[in-house]
């Protein structure tokens, strides 16, 4: 009994550890988190899975062994109390409950006996009736008997639980596992080159895996997590994913999904066709699969990456699948991009012009790694469709480092074409050094009358300096730079006039384009829609800064591939465990709702009368029957008189 | 002067319970018949085999229930009455929640759980009166605003239903679905559960403790609505849109009910034994349950709650298998549900197996809540914190 409750609180400290220590994690984060010293300690502890660790099972194992010595144990005793009336109780053990009473009355024991006997079955009362030494009878009442059955019901549901949930538990495997008969492959490797010691025959026991197919393909196979990798477990058929459907709601959190499924087995006539959905799973063959989560199944993209160092050469097409990396020759180097994920639309909350919250689809959107050749990434989002803002449309396009930062967007402002093409040529213009030197020169020609000879030189060359930085670094740069050389007290003023001499050299840059490169008639001066276009590219320019790529990717095209999650569970154990469970149920109303009751009435003769001794016991829960006893002794004492 | 009713002067032949039934008994089944008739005739279309299930399971339990425990058939029908009414002037749009004098008022979900939150705080207070100054009045008060609110809250949960179908049909479902609507749930069984005690031991001075954890509650649900707008009716994620929560989550609550109920009987007896040891006159001793009482008591709302939680436990795993493709996945969740039955468990055994009482188990029911706190409210605030910290 001890030790069973020791164990019950050893089993929930063990439990806690597990859900403060998040656990089944990729070991490097634990090693990130924890660093090398305290990782391992954890490790040869087992936290990392702490439910699978032998210890656990140890716990869990003694639980189960104690109970069942527990209920074997008892069993018998509760039997022969459920059955048996006990009338051969002694009179001086009656006297000694806690609950009794005696009174004489008028008539013969065996009539009262039945008279009285008759008044407890109303009650509720199983008797019987028997002989007690004699001129004397007894008889012995009980009600309330299934009470002890909870015991056993609910202590040997509990064992039957463990036995079903140790069935599940794949105990077989971790042996294997333990003994190196099977490895856990760490790899991202295809299926057929998983070595054969990671993969499992479709005949094993219990497991529960998942495995996501794109639509239009198919797999008789699902991944197995286990500790720092995965295994391979065949299963003895195929599943291919005919179709995937999913339905949003407004705000654009799935409402529903589906997959039409098509399993393909030798033992089936024909092919057998189940559409499964979140809380409908298709039960094929004691396998049952789960439609749990859904992702890209490798969706065609198709890229124009343009260059920001080259903004007159032709896009780069770029052009692969969502999970594919496509190498990429930049002025800058080579690069990798890897092809992340895709989204259809993208709804985010917005204020609508009323001022209410409304909703707003922002439409596709693709998500990529880009990667040097020093192995560093920056992750981007670009969006397909243009995004207005003001009176003006953008690209969109956010840069993150890292996948826990949010991302940092970037309007780049789109010309009369919905282009890029104005943007990247003014950004070229700018970095170009003939170029910017010949706007300088002609705004310092201005500058008359100057006594230091070399005084434009030194001018022009900061000025083309200044304005390099700020395209090329972003306004961070130039803050940087005013901070390092100007003292505090004009550091205000010296930003002031640094951003005015960049604002003033890229609008002389901005107008040159439009006249001559656009052809445009500036006669009338500068339209609103070209000053705001240069307004937001002064933004656009600000922000680039950490922007670390060599182009900016638009997606142009796409054609989307769904992949459905699927959670493929064989669990033999789970009916045993449902049994237990209603075995548990049953057996605890019992146990908390019956009360198991004895009471005897002992009728003795004495003369003319009949003296009656009236006892009781209550299995636990005095109050209570402390009261019926009460209300039973005064039903008896009248009927007895009657 | 609490006389439990199992003491006074009864019959000597106790009629069978269904013989001892009345006329307003079986009215309220006939009601509850119809209306459960009438449901299945217009919305069966609606509802799949399941939710069909446990309709006609509701209407006999509703119908059982109201036999065992009378004032649930006045609660019921004010509960019914009112919510029609609310339901009848809403019609098919929302917009007459803001024109409609009685909607925007009293019976639009929103302000009938502003109402029974005030009424669920009034009643504290009175209780707190009654106890202190000893006045039988205000504690008949307490009782009456006690009543009040749980209507109150019951009525707002049914509205609430049905205006989560008039913002879309596909938004539409029973309001059981998120921390704010248990928690209207947990105080209006707490209530319930309280009031029920209240009667059968006809002491009203354990309302002062046991209304003190549901305006807790109350105080929660304010703040959580207030700063966090929590009171919007957000549409289900595919794996909550399952007749097992309709189910799972109301057992789950009666089992919470009967912890938390424990627990501030827990604080009660401390009190008492404290007082008693230095007067055992004191006013305070006096209007109270006996140390017996408060202990027995205890014990049997832990029973209930056990109970009811062992249940739920179970109809949560075989969701689990149904949704998520395992019935036990070791999830904090799962783990924490686990600890708090292990944990009370294990106070059920020193009481029954040791034969523990009194003060020991009045502390550890009052540390179980904590556990059951934890398990209902932290797991979703730190350890989903921590899981995404772990993300990082
Ligand atoms: C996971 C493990 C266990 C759980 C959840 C559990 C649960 C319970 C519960 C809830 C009760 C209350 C019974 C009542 O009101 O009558 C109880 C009673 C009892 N338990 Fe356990 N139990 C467990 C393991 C054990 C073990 C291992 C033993 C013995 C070594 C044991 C021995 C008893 C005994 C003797 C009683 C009193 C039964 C009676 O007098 O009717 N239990 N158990």
């Amino acid at each position: 009994m001890n030790l069973a409750i020791t164990l019950l609180v050893a089993v929930s400290i063990a439990s806690i550890i597990g859900t403060v220590l998040q656990q089944n994690l990729p070991y490097n984060d634990y090693v990130i988190k924890f660093g090398p010293f305290w990782f391992e300690v954890f490790n040869a502890l087992g936290l990392y899975d702490v439910y699978g660790t032998p210890w656990f099972l140890v716990l869990l194992g003694l639980l189960l062994v104690s109970t069942t010595v527990c209920v074997f144990r008892n069993t018998p005793a509760i039997i022969r109390d459920m059955r048996h009336f006990r009338l051969d109780v002694q009179t001086k053990s009656l006297r000694s409950f806690r609950h009794h009473a005696e009174w004489s009355v008028k008539g013969a024991p065996s009539e009262l006996a039945d008279r009285l006997g008759k008044q407890l079955k109303r009650d509720g009362y199983r008797t019987r009736q028997g002989d007690y030494g004699g001129n004397a009878r007894i008889v012995g009442a009980m009600r309330g008997s299934m009470g002890r059955l909870g015991y056993l019901l609910s202590h040997s549901a509990i064992v039957i639980i463990c036995i079903g949930g140790l069935m599940d538990g794949n105990l077989p495997l971790k042996f294997a596992d333990s003994t190196g008969k099977i490895r856990a492959e760490t790899r991202d490797l295809p299926i057929a080159n998983v070595p054969a010691k990671s993969v499992i025959a479709s005949d094993s026991g219990s497991f529960r895996g998942t495995v996501n197919i794109p639509e239009g393909s198919s797999a008789d196979f699902v991944y197995l997590g286990l500790r720092d990798g995965y295994l391979v477990q065949k299963l003895p058929f195929e599943i291919a994913l005919d179709e995937f459907r999913i339905e949003h709601y407004p705000t654009g959190q799935p409402k529903s999904y589906e997959s039409d499924l098509i399993i393909f087995d030798e033992e089936l006539e024909e092919p057998l066709r189940k559409t499964i959905a979140v809380n409908h799973p298709l039960v094929y063959k004691g396998y049952a699969i789960y439609q749990s989560s859904f992702s890209d199944g490798g969706s065609r993209m198709v890229l124009q990456a343009h260059s920001l160092d080259n903004p007159d050469t032709e896009a780069l097409r770029l052009e692969g699948r969502i999970g594919q990396r496509l190498p990429v020759e930049t002025p800058r180097g080579k690069r990798t991009v890897e092809l992340i994920d895709f989204k259809p639309f993208n709804i985010f909350p917005i204020e609508e012009e009323d001022g209410s919250e409304g909703q707003k689809n922002f439409g596709p959107s693709v998500i990529f790694r880009l990667r040097d050749a020093s192995g560093e990434a920056l992750e981007y989002v670009n969006y397909m469709q243009p995004v207005p803002r003001g009176e003006s449309l953008f690209f969109l396009s956010g840069v993150r480092s890292t996948p826990s930062e949010p991302y940092q967007y970037l309007h780049l402002p789109l010309d009369e074409n919905d282009s890029l093409k104005r943007f990247l040529r003014l950004r070229a213009k700018a970095m170009e050094m003939n170029h910017l030197q010949t706007e300088v020169a002609a705004q310092l020609a201005s500058m008359a009358g100057s006594a230091d000879a070399e005084l434009p030189q030194k001018v022009a060359n900061s000025i083309v300096e200044l304005v390099q930085t700020f395209v090329a670094e972003g306004i961070g740069a130039v803050v940087a730079r005013v901070e390092s050389s100007a003292p505090e007290a004009e550091q205000d003023a010296a930003l002031k006039s640094f951003v005015n001499v960049i604002q003033n050299t890229l609008g002389a840059i901005y107008v040159d384009l439009l006249a001559e490169e656009e052809g445009k008639d500036l006669g009338e001066g500068v339209s609103a829609a070209d000053q705001r276009f240069f307004e937001d590219a002064m933004n656009a320019l600000s922000l680039m800064g950490s922007y670390g790529s060599p182009f900016v990717a638009q997606l142009t095209d796409f054609e989307q591939v769904q992949a459905s999650g699927l959670q493929i569970t064989k669990s033999p154990g789970k009916d045993i465990v449902y049994l237990g469970c209603v075995m548990l149920m049953a057996g605890v109303f019992f146990m908390f709702y019956m009360h198991h009751r004895r009471l005897w009435v002992r009728i003795e003769e004495d003369g003319e009368n009949s003296r009656i001794l009236f006892a009781g016991t209550g299995h636990r829960n005095r109050g209570d029957f402390g009261k019926e006893f009460q209300r039973l002794q005064r039903r008896l004492k009248a009927v007895s008189d009657a | 002067m609490s006389v439990p009713h199992e003491y006074m002067e009864e019959p000597l032949e106790q009629p069978h319970f269904l013989k001892r039934l009345g006329l307003f008994d079986g009215l309220w089944a006939v009601l509850l018949l119809a209306g459960t008739v009438y449901t299945i005739a217009n919305f069966s279309v609606l509802m799949d085999r399941y939710e069909v299930g446990i309709l006609i399971g509701t209407g006999l339990a509703l119908a059982l229930f109201g036999w065992a425990w009378k004032p649930i058939r006045p609660l019921g029908l004010a509960v019914a009455a009112l919510s029609l009414f609310a339901v009848w002037a809403y019609g098919d749009t929302l917009a007459a929640a803001e024109t409609d004098f009685f909607l925007k008022y009293l019976f639009s979900s929103q302000s009938a759980i502003m109402w029974m939150s005030a009424l669920f705080v009034m009643a504290t207070a009175a209780y707190w009166f009654a106890l202190v100054m000893g006045s039988t009045f205000s504690g008949k008060v307490g009782t009456a605003l006690t009543w009040s609110a749980s209507t109150m809250g019951l009525v707002g949960l049914m509205v609430r239903w049905r205006e989560s179908y008039l913002i879309s049909h596909d938004v539409g479902h029973i309001p059981v679905a998120n921390l704010y609507e248990v928690f209207i749930l947990f105080a209006v069984i707490t209530g319930l559960l309280y009031l029920f005690y209240e009667k059968r031991y006809n002491n009203r001075a354990m309302g002062a403790f046991v209304l003190t954890v549901v305006s807790a509650a109350v105080a929660f649900l304010l703040w959580y609505s207030f700063e966090r707008g929590a009171h919007e009716i957000m549409p289900l994620v595919p794996a909550l849109q399952s007749y097992w929560m309709k189910i799972h989550v109301p057992t789950n609550f009666v089992g919470y009910g009967g912890f938390a109920m424990a627990a501030m009987l827990g604080v009660a007896y401390l009190l008492v034994d404290w007082r008693a040891a230095k007067n055992p006159q004191s006013a305070f001793v006096r209007r109270m349950p006996s140390l017996d009482q408060l202990d027995d008591l205890m014990h049997k709302l832990i029973a209930l709650g056990f109970a009811f939680f062992t249940v739920a436990t179970v109809l949560g795993a075989m969701w689990a298998a149904e949704a998520w493709g395992g019935y036990w996945s070791w999830d904090p969740k799962e783990t924490w549900a686990l600890i708090v039955w292990l944990n009370y468990a294990a106070w059920l055994h020193m009481r029954l197996t040791k034969g523990w009482r009194g003060k020991p188990l009045a502390w550890w029911a009052i540390i179980g809540l904590f556990i059951t706190l934890f398990a209902f409210l932290g797991v979703n605030m730190f350890l989903s914190g921590l899981h995404s910290y772990g993300e990082l």
